[in-house]
């Protein structure tokens, strides 16, 4: 039955994409590491090279399960992968405070919102009612439009890189940070949080006619 | 060539964000349109961070992400409402049935 086989080997990917975030980033994982991750693991593949392309990988299979998949749930499930991949390539750049952060936010409340909004609107069962789409067509032009371009800026501009980029925490500079140089946007966004909060209450709640209340 | 440096990251953002505007784009489910919002924002992201790493130095992308993955919250949880009053109303979901500002 390959379609349990399926099932299986989604749930192994992400639940071992779930463990390796969590030891990589919140353990005692990269002090553990940090004697090997510079010795060639294979060729010139480096461990932290290694685990880069892994998560990289992760990232943007998921992305492509977003875009192309024909159920919505898996649509789901691949922005969770795609989202778990992104934060953890921002322990790579020094920013570990955002990655915990991308972790907490995106995985912890908006991918619970997107399932809720998902159970709570559409019949799963039926494939092409949940997740139905313009057309693959217009979808894969658009994507050779945009995606060669996009990568050709990356890869072929000789970006004026810091000599010597060096891994350090951001935590404590970014706190002061907020409260110093970014204070006023800091307290717009705690309104923006309010009055999200509200409106968020004020549009999904069912509505009271006159003559019922 | 292996080991990871402005350009991956920034490959890995470029993709991010072809893959949500596919998402956008072709789409008709409301709630799937929303989650290429969220890959298109995780795309930018990835480019602030890594700029900021990687030419910048400092921690002002890294606010910037920041401030970024906030407003992603607000936007989801306000448009997740939109999506569910436009079901309550329409009973579908369909970005094409919501046609009307009212019943």
């Amino acid at each position: 039955m390959p379609n349990r086989l399926g099932k299986l080997v989604v749930w192994v990917v992400v639940a071992a994409a779930v463990v390796a975030f969590v030891l990589f980033v919140g353990g005692r994982a990269p002090e553990v590491l940090a004697g090997r991750a510079g010795e060639p693991l294979l060729g010139t593949l480096t461990l932290s090279a290694a685990v880069f392309w892994l998560l990289a990988a992760l990232a943007v299979a998921g992305a492509a399960a977003v875009a192309l998949s024909r159920n919505i749930l898996y649509s789901a499930l691949g922005l969770l992968a795609s989202l778990l991949g992104a934060g953890s390539l921002y322990v790579f750049l020094s920013a570990d405070f955002v990655a915990v952060t991308q972790l907490l936010v995106y995985v912890g409340g908006v991918l619970v919102l997107v399932l809720f909004a998902v159970m709570l609107t559409n019949q799963i069962g039926q494939v092409n009612v949940s997740n139905a789409s313009f057309g693959l067509f217009g979808g894969i032009l658009l994507f050779l439009a945009t995606a060669p371009l996009l990568l050709l800026v990356a890869v072929g501009i000789p970006w004026k890189t810091r000599p010597d980029p060096k891994l350090a925490e951001t935590t404590a500079a970014i706190g002061n940070a907020f409260l110093d140089r970014w204070l006023l946007p800091f307290e717009l966004a705690s309104l923006i949080l309010l009055a999200t909060l509200i409106g968020a209450v004020v549009m999904a709640r069912k509505e009271l006619k006159a003559d019922e209340a | 060539m292996l080991q990871p440096s402005l350009p991956h990251f920034l490959a890995v953002g470029a993709l991010l964000f072809c893959f949500g505007m596919v998402t956008v784009a072709t789409r008709r489910n409301a709630v799937a349109v929303l989650m290429g919002v969220e890959l298109l924002l995780n795309g930018a992201n990835v480019n602030f961070v890594a700029f900021n790493h990687y030419v910048v130095g400092g921690i002002a992308g890294q606010v910037f992400a920041l401030f970024v993955i906030v407003l992603a919250a607000a936007e989801a949880a306000v448009g997740l409402a939109i999506v569910l009053g436009i079901f309550q109303t329409f009973r579908t979901v369909d970005v094409r049935a919501a046609d009307l500002m009212r019943e």
